[in-house]
């Protein structure tokens, strides 16, 4: 009996100190973000202003802001939603309501793995096909690597929103005699639409902070965008550039800088959340 | 929809098959719609498929100079036009298995505590909070670990573990907090929620069964939990290889706390370099086609290392997520 009693001790005991410990790499976890975002908070409100808002950047010791950056970093999303958003979308309508065969299999597979591709290699790559050729960086360029990013999560998302529309939404429609493709883009799509929505903004705001595919591509300037076919400046890369600089004002500038890209990426995450949050 | 039109297809019975893999409802508009999405899914395989010819074309130069010396070879020297990359290959490894040693029992533990412990109103926001983690841009954890966690770490946990366990040539070196262990512990935080966030899933997918059969055996939750574990093994090993994907590939933090210093050091204390540190820093700067090419072949080299790698994780993760429902699977 005491042999028993020992044992069954020692159990209760290991069960009480492990239940405990998962609660504690949680209560870390959660204490890491909030550790490094009021750190941003703290560092960044310090150097904001509107006029660090809407200037450029200007040599050490004169000032200077993240205007063009902030331009920058919007033209670079619109050109990479301008291709990345119908790209992704299509594919993952091909992949919920087409492809369900071995095809389907396939393409699902490469859309998987294409998210795990390394970003940097994203950069490689557009800089190989477009950056080369044309001889100079760009913000084209800038905003098709984001795209190459952008793709998989959308046709992701889009094919698990898809999936969700009840059958019997499709049934009804194709028994009224309306044909696949009506069905699809008439009734399928529009009734997943707010989903397809959120898994846009979600990838949004995963692109928008992205540093690595821009190094190469869209680059980086002082001045603001003129036209496309220029170099562009990002918030991000001005971020890294600053950051890895000897100037202590240029590190406040990073800071604030971070708190403007944080604010952007943060707040979609949030409202995306509040908007789904009865689904989940 | 896909039963409806087939039996219509099937019911027909006429047409080549190519027709019926357009259309199957033999209308027109149809045929069109499901020619563009497949073209647009073809993209995707179209585009994995140029970069690796574009990878491949662009490396040509480097693959021929240097062959299977390319990984062998130590010496990174742009001037003298030698260059072999296992520095870098031996920093990345490195900082990835630091990352996962220490992201690892962290996930678990935070998957456990949400899927198996947490109430549903702690389970969903704590979830939420820990994925925000995720969302925090790679270059501002590179930031912060310039000017927050390595200073931490060069004042408050280096020193302590030098005077312990300074006898391991992995606590010997300079103490800069800067190197191989502040990157591989800012990886870590960010491969944590990518990791935690699957095994969640893969906890969740689980029969409840198994757990009411070992309570009934009058299990303690711990005894309990470490059967779900064992059930959802695969998916769990899935995860961590994903984890291992995101760690080799990530660029930003890592080189803005590495060091970037090629060489292969075993302390953890010291600079070190990874692949996609050599591309992000070189990349712009680079003196001549050899070297750009050089630079190339390790982006061709970490896409296929990062594509297999990831492709493993999927059919791992897959094959738990995806046999929900049933009533305990043959032990």
């Amino acid at each position: 009996m005491t042999e028993y009693g020992y044992a069954d001790r020692r159990r209760r005991a290991t069960s009480a100190v492990m239940t405990t410990l998962t609660g504690l790499c949680t209560l870390l976890a959660v204490g890491a973000l909030l550790v490094i975002l009021s750190y941003i908070a703290w560092q960044g409100i310090g150097s904001l202003s509107w006029q660090f808002l809407i200037d450029r950047p200007r040599p050490v010791g004169e000032g200077g802001g993240i205007g063009n950056a902030i331009v920058g970093s919007l033209v670079l999303l619109l050109i990479s939603s301008g291709f990345g958003l119908p790209l992704g979308i299509c594919v993952g309508i091909y992949l919920s309501e087409i492809g369900r065969g071995r095809l389907g299999g396939v393409v699902r597979f490469i859309v998987d793995t294409l998210t795990g591709i390394p970003s940097i290699v994203t950069g490689v790559f557009v800089y190989a096909i477009l950056v080369l050729p044309m001889k100079h960086f760009s913000a084209m360029a800038g905003g098709v690597a984001l795209a190459l990013i952008m793709i998989p999560i959308v046709a992701r998302t889009t094919e698990e929103m898809l999936k969700l529309v009840p059958h019997s939404m499709r049934e009804g429609a194709l028994a009224l005699g309306a044909p696949q493709w009506r069905v699809t883009l008439g009734v399928v799509v529009p009734a997943a639409a707010p989903g397809i929505a959120t898994g846009a903004m979600l990838a949004i705001a995963r692109v928008s902070g992205e540093t690595a595919p821009l190094l190469f591509t869209a680059f980086g300037s002082r001045f603001f965008p003129e036209s496309l076919n220029e170099p562009i400046a990002s918030l991000t890369v001005q971020i890294y550039n600053y950051a890895i600089s000897p100037y202590d004002e240029w590190h406040a500038q990073a800071w604030a800088a971070t708190l403007v890209l944080m604010t952007l990426v943060l707040g979609i995450n949030i409202i995306v959340r509040f908007l789904t949050r009865k689904r989940f | 929809m896909s039963w409806a039109t087939d039996t219509r297809a099937g019911l027909a019975g006429q047409g080549s098959t190519w027709r019926r893999v357009l259309s199957p409802t033999g209308n027109t508009g149809d045929a069109v719609f499901r020619v563009l999405m497949l073209l647009v899914a073809l993209l995707m395989i179209g585009i994995v498929l140029a970069m690796v010819a574009a990878l491949t074309a662009d490396s040509m130069t480097s693959i021929r100079q240097f062959g299977f010396h390319f990984l062998t070879g130590q010496n990174w020297d742009p001037i003298k036009g030698e260059f072999g990359a296992l520095a870098f290959v031996y920093g990345t490894i490195a900082s990835s298995l630091i990352a996962l040693l220490i992201s690892v029992p962290f996930s678990l533990g935070i998957a456990i505590f949400l899927v198996e412990q947490a109430p549903h109103y702690i389970a969903r926001p704590v979830g939420f909070l820990v994925e925000l983690l995720a969302a925090i841009p790679s270059v501002v954890y590179g930031l912060w670990g310039i000017f927050v966690l390595a200073p931490v770490l060069r004042q408050y946990v280096e020193p302590p573990l030098a005077a312990v366990f300074g006898w391991l040539p992995l606590f010997r070196g300079t103490i800069t907090g800067i190197g191989l262990l502040t990157g591989g512990i800012i990886l870590a935080i960010m491969v944590t929620p990518i990791v935690s966030a699957v095994v969640r899933d893969v906890l969740a997918a689980v029969p409840g069964s198994q757990r009411e059969a070992a309570l009934a055996l009058g299990a303690t939750k711990w005894e309990m939990i470490r059967v779900v574990l064992v059930n959802g093994a695969p998916g769990i090993a899935g995860a961590v290889i994903l984890g291992l994907g995101r760690a080799l590939g990530e660029t930003m933090a890592v080189t803005m706390v590495i060091g970037n210093r090629p060489q292969i050091s075993l302390s953890l204390f010291e600079p070190s370099y990874t692949i996609a540190s050599a591309i992000a820093n070189e990349f712009t700067e680079a003196t001549g086609d050899l070297h750009l090419s050089a630079l190339v072949e390790l982006g061709l080299i970490l896409f296929l290392v990062t594509f297999v790698v990831n492709g493993i994780a999927r059919v791992l993760v897959w094959n738990v997520t995806r046999k929900t429902g049933g009533v305990g699977r043959a032990a």
